[in-house]
């Protein structure tokens, strides 16, 4: 695996009126300033918004009623959707970064959501809770229990996350749909990026969510009729 | 038989017509023969004149003027006592000081459809070669028409671009077709329970409606003010079908149930037993005094030819490519005259045409209607869209 590039996480110039989440600060920090920015699975807006202060053209996509709602009252251009099955309704190259922040692992189908969030997007950050995290693995080995936390509380019947997955799990998707990874970004439980020369099994363990910064691979050409032998 | 009263406000004479139709309580922008009305069907109306309502005051640069579009059985007179019935304005859940269409802050304008019988020319209307009402000599009008029309109201009025066009259901219809036909001159636009084309059930309605006050025999082939006399019951009966449509069974349920009027057992006849009877023929009895017949036939047909792709090989999302308008969608759970499904073909255009667009679908049980109701999530996010499009335009407080 490359070495990734580091990011300070730089509390922001302007002054926010409100505290930001770790994530949504190292994602926004990964966007620049004009560019245009899809937001699926966008909650509230919060993201949405403090991209916006900083002057980013967002729309977004929300599953829940009342997200939408609270969102279109903050002023988002933001629509009722669903990520499994509205994305396909975007045209290709229509945004400059697709985001899908602590979404993938609530999607039915996470591999079709990836390839269409790139498809979409000429780039796409994602952040997901890290199922490989070590309380989550403490839990499962000395309780025997579905793991919970401060961040997870869900009880696994009622959550409405279905497709939890490692921080290693998800660097597998990413080799197997040919994404390059631009940047990664691994969070302990404080929202501090873990040491960036750690190996990847440190990551996978001590790290509480991922953060990535994707972009397309460069396509193989097409197969032309001459490289084509009969076997 | 059934028999329609008048419960209340001025009858109408039978076969006399209102003098809404030529000299309303409205302003009025008369288009003479230098400014014909290009229509769909390939006729030019000429002349023609527009009634319209303002509200509020245009502010210097002419940047903060709306249009509200009005549906179909409404008219122009959404934020004032209506001058047939006497009732209060038909939108002031939404139109108003302080209310989200805030006529402290914004020119608001709303006028009467061409094909209308408040004012604007329509088949009610003198058709000046005859000297007698249009009748169905009236040329067939369509959505497009009427937004052309407004465009005329507009450029009189010296308006280049509209702070937002806003309607519901056929003023929807509206607002789509103004965006789609004037992207540049739109600057947001509101949506509300609308679609992008009217759908075979619409449509089957509508024709019920259309039968309806075509089977009554004062319909006199629509030549009923020359007979001196009014399609009332048809036209009742039209109302009375359309309007089921604007409830849901649940409200139906929650207003009337199974309860009697004024009695405790049936009559064993066909008298209005039953409450939600009782209202429907109300409703029924009270549309004839303020609507004229032929103007509905018109109306319903204007919605029924409504289909934005079929202008754009039938690709819906070709009318916006490129849009800069910022648009708002709205729809309600239990409307099943313009479902969700509607709502979200319109937002699913406008997404692969790049469009700026929030859409929220609203939890009610009032039908079709909750966009005329009080439903706080609604107000509030119409009341957020504008604040936030306003901020967008560059438009501070109310310049008074």
């Amino acid at each position: 695996m490359s070495v990734q590039e580091g990011l300070p996480l730089e509390a922001h110039a302007r002054p926010q009126l409100r505290v930001h989440r770790a994530d949504h600060l190292l994602v926004a920090d990964m966007v620049e300033t004009g560019s245009k920015v899809l937001d699926v699975g966008c909650g509230e807006g919060d993201l949405m918004q403090l991209l916006e202060s900083r002057g980013v053209d967002c729309r977004g996509i929300e599953l829940s009623r009342e997200g939408v709602n609270r969102c279109v009252a903050r002023g988002l251009a933001v629509v009722q959707g669903d990520a499994d099955t509205d994305l396909d309704h975007y045209v290709d190259d229509a945004f400059d970064y697709v985001i899908l922040s602590q979404t993938l692992q609530a999607t039915r189908q996470p591999k079709e959501v990836l390839e269409n969030l790139l498809r979409i997007g000429r780039r796409a950050i994602v952040s997901f809770p890290n199922f490989g995290y070590i309380n989550m693995r403490l839990q499962l080995l000395i309780h025997g229990q579905m793991p919970r936390t401060d961040n997870l509380p869900a009880t696994w019947y009622d959550t409405p996350n279905i497709h939890f997955c490692t921080i290693k799990d998800f660097v597998g998707l990413c080799d197997e749909i040919g994404v390059k990874m631009e940047r990664a970004v691994a969070l302990d439980r404080y929202g501090r990026p873990l040491r960036l020369n750690a190996p990847w099994w440190f990551w996978n363990m001590f790290g509480e969510q991922g953060v990535f910064l994707l972009s397309r691979a460069q396509k193989k050409p097409p197969l032309q009729a001459a490289d084509y032998v009969a076997p | 038989m059934m028999n329609i009263h008048s419960v209340k406000g001025q009858k109408i004479a039978a076969g006399e017509r209102t003098q809404e139709v030529d000299h309303p309580h409205s302003l009025v922008a008369q288009f003479g023969a230098d400014q014909p009305l290009p229509l769909d069907c390939g006729i030019e109306l000429s002349p023609f004149q527009i009634a319209y309502q303002t509200y509020g005051t245009l502010n210097a640069d002419k940047s903060n003027a709306i249009l509200v579009c009005h549906a179909l059985t409404m008219d122009q007179h959404i934020a004032n006592v209506h001058p047939i019935t006497g009732k209060p304005g038909g939108w002031l859940t939404l139109v108003g000081p302080g209310k989200p269409i805030d006529t402290d802050r914004y020119f608001v304008i709303c006028s009467n459809v061409i094909g209308g019988c408040m004012g604007s020319t329509g088949p009610a209307s003198i058709n000046p070669a005859t000297g007698k009402a249009w009748g169905l000599d009236f040329p067939v009008i369509t959505i497009p028409d009427m937004v052309r029309a407004q465009a005329m109201l507009i450029d009189r009025l010296g308006i280049d671009k509209l702070f937002c066009v806003v309607g519901g259901s056929m003023g929807g219809m509206q607002v789509l077709q103004w965006s789609v036909a004037f992207p540049e001159r739109v600057f947001s636009a509101l949506a509300i329970a609308c679609a992008t084309r009217h759908s075979a059930q619409n449509i089957a309605f509508h024709e019920l409606g259309r039968q309806a006050v075509m089977a009554d025999p004062d319909w006199q082939h629509g030549r009923y003010f020359e007979h001196g006399c009014f399609p009332h019951r048809g036209l009742a009966v039209a109302r009375m079908a359309a309007h089921i449509t604007y409830l849901s069974d649940a409200a139906l349920h929650r207003k009337f149930g199974r309860k009697m009027q004024d009695r405790e057992l049936p009559t064993f006849s066909f008298d209005a037993d039953f409450q939600v009877e009782s209202y429907l023929r109300y409703q029924g009895s009270s549309f004839v005094e303020r609507f004229d017949a032929n103007s509905y036939l018109y109306l319903t047909r204007a919605m029924d030819y409504f289909d934005i792709a079929a202008d754009h090989d039938g690709v819906l999302a070709a009318a916006f490519r490129g849009t800069q308008t910022r648009f708002c969608v709205v729809s309600f759970t239990s409307d099943w005259l313009f479902p969700t499904s509607e709502s979200r073909a319109i937002v699913h255009a406008l997404n692969a045409g790049g469009a700026r667009v929030s859409f929220a679908e609203i939890v009610t049980d009032k039908g079709h209607d909750a966009f005329l109701l009080d439903e706080p999530e609604f107000i509030d996010i119409a009341r957020a869209f504008l604040q936030s499009a306003g901020t967008a335009r560059g438009l501070g407080k109310a310049e008074h």
